[in-house]
């Protein structure tokens, strides 16, 4: 975490004008908003592409041989385009438009290890995922008398590679680890965790949803069989997001639901499938959302991820050194490699209602388990405070939430 | 910060710290456990009934945020000696008050001590850390399954 040239190439006034939501007050207050993990604002580029298209080319795509139609068509594969550019994929047709990152979660689940998983075989987590990368996997063991086996991690918040290399035997049939915990911060080392896999046959399925917003993502360097991201978190609508897929697994997979779009021929004898990505798209999909995520993949790239990634390394030093020295305040997640995530517990007020008295102070943050209960277990906590920073955020953000948590103390007394 | 002193306020803070009727009660007729899944909160009720179904004994044990450990302490506080008829009415007048409008004074009659708690209806939010104790109450006097808020 140290600085670079590039975290001074952001310009934050510039940028923080693009995201209109953060011109609004909340509470008579000016809006600080650290709650991006959840999900994040987005810039106005974005807000205007969604809206463009409705106005002026909505259409179903793949189907009408009307100008409109044409035009929709166009922009959804013009947006997978940018997006397989985005994460450096080898080919377009493997990016699959989804609803998100559970989604995608869920579809390699069923259509990439359902097909291989026999009984005694073994599922390979990490001690640190949201529930979207346990569950999936707990119903899939239960279907087939497979068993879920967890990578443990230290008190940093760091996993344990060694017992993940122990781990990984000849009944491991995929691992499924995240780029960034979302409760935690911790950036896993998902390439070498990917290779170490791959020597033992093993493939892996990364979920992204909390590394894109972060950092550059190349899923060829990371070499991952799969990569799954949620277009809300990285600045573009909800209700869209993008699995990535080797070309040889997706061609080899079964559908992962059936409908309109995704069939080759369809007959009451039989249907064949059309090739992927068409294959995992049934029915009409998020058009508009699609668009959304190819405004704000030019939105990043137009700071670059780079600049971003050193900018937001920047401030969660800042930012931790400040929250350190607020006594009775513990930071829950001291990896070394770290996204601009904050998630702790202070001594005498429970994460809800520090989450209630920032709120009244104009600070948005996220208090509860974030959906990752064994993560909160690991630490003996039943919930967290977690604020969690984009690359529009500031020092001053940083210091009103540290004044927030002042009056904290002060009400709780 | 007027909100936040009158949903924060020192009878409230005072039964957060230091909770009455906290702990297990091992002479309990019922009990049930009521979770909050979106916050974490986890709570257990223990109700000792008598052949009249009067409340003798009733404590509570678990964690959670200030607002509903102490609605929970209040709560037995408020319920020992009465009915379970009676503390089943105490509780409608207690969610009426919690989620009535802010837009006219509450309606305190008949709820002593748990006025404390009127603040709440400033904070929807809020409103199911202060009802997780007497859902979780009623669970274990009608013989329900646990309790889920969301």
């Amino acid at each position: 975490m140290t600085s670079t040239p590039a975290a001074a190439a952001l310009d934050l006034e510039a940028i923080r004008r693009d995201f209109p939501i953060l011109q609004r007050a909340v509470r008579d207050r000016r809006l600080v908003y650290l709650d991006n993990a959840a999900t994040t604002q987005k810039p106005r580029t974005v807000i205007d592409a969604v809206s463009r298209f409705y106005a002026e080319e909505n259409a179903n795509i793949h189907r009408g041989v009307h100008l409109l139609s044409q035009q929709a068509t166009f922009a959804y594969e013009r947006s997978r385009g940018r997006l397989g550019t985005f994460i450096n994929a080898a080919d377009n047709s493997e990016l699959i438009f989804l609803r998100g990152t559970t989604e995608a979660m869920n579809l390699v689940a069923h259509s990439f290890v359902r097909p291989r998983l026999a009984p005694g075989d073994e599922i390979l987590v990490s001690h640190m995922e949201h529930h979207s990368n346990i569950v999936p996997w707990q119903l899939l063991c239960e279907e087939k008398g497979a068993s879920l086996r967890v990578i443990p991690m230290d008190d940093a918040g760091a996993l344990c590679l060694d017992e993940y290399e122990r781990l990984l035997t000849e009944r491991t049939r995929i691992v499924a680890v995240a780029h960034a915990s979302n409760a935690l911060g911790t950036i896993n080392p998902v390439a070498d965790m990917t290779a170490m896999a791959h020597a033992r046959g093993v493939p892996v399925v990364v979920d992204g949803a909390q590394g894109v917003p972060h950092m550059p993502v190349d899923v060829q360097a990371l070499g991952c069989d799969f990569y799954a991201f949620s277009g809300h978190k990285v600045f573009a609508p909800s209700g869209v997001g993008v699995l990535y897929g080797k070309r040889q697994h997706l061609e080899a997979m079964p559908p992962y639901e059936g409908g309109g779009s995704m069939i080759r021929t369809v007959s009451f004898e039989g249907s064949t499938w059309a090739p992927p990505p068409t294959r995992f798209e049934a029915g009409t999909p998020n058009i508009g959302g699609a668009i959304g995520m190819e405004a704000a993949v030019d939105y990043v790239n137009g700071l670059g991820m780079e600049a971003i990634a050193a900018y937001e390394d920047e401030l969660l030093v800042y930012a931790t050194e400040q929250l350190s020295e607020i006594e009775g305040l513990r930071l829950i997640g001291t990896a070394p490699q770290k996204v601009s995530v904050l998630s702790f517990v202070m001594a005498d007020a429970h994460p809800h209602d520090i989450g209630t008295i920032l709120d009244m102070e104009g600070v948005a943050i996220r208090t509860g388990h974030h959906c990752a209960q064994p993560t909160m277990a690991r630490y003996g906590v039943p919930a967290t405070a977690r604020a969690s920073m984009a690359f529009y955020n500031t020092r001053e953000d940083v210091d009103a939430l540290v004044a927030a948590l002042h009056k904290v103390k002060e009400v709780m007394g | 910060m007027s909100e936040l002193r009158e949903l924060y306020q020192q009878v409230i803070l005072d039964h957060n710290k230091t909770p009455r009727n906290f702990g297990k009660l091992d002479c309990a007729t019922c009990e049930q456990e009521g979770f909050n899944p979106l916050c974490g909160d986890h709570l257990h009720v223990y109700v000792r009934l008598d052949d009249d179904e009067v409340i003798e004994e009733i404590a509570f044990e678990g964690s959670g945020c200030a607002i509903s450990r102490a609605s929970a302490s209040l709560m037995t506080e408020a319920l020992r000696g009465h009915t379970v008829a009676e503390a089943m009415a105490l509780f409608e007048r207690f969610r009426t008050l919690v989620t009535s409008s802010t837009d006219s004074e509450p309606d305190l009659e008949g709820l002593g001590k748990l006025a404390v708690l009127a603040g709440v209806r400033e904070f929807p939010m809020r409103v199911k850390c202060a009802t997780l104790a007497w859902h979780t109450m009623k669970a274990a006097v009608e013989g329900d399954e646990a309790v889920t808020t969301e």
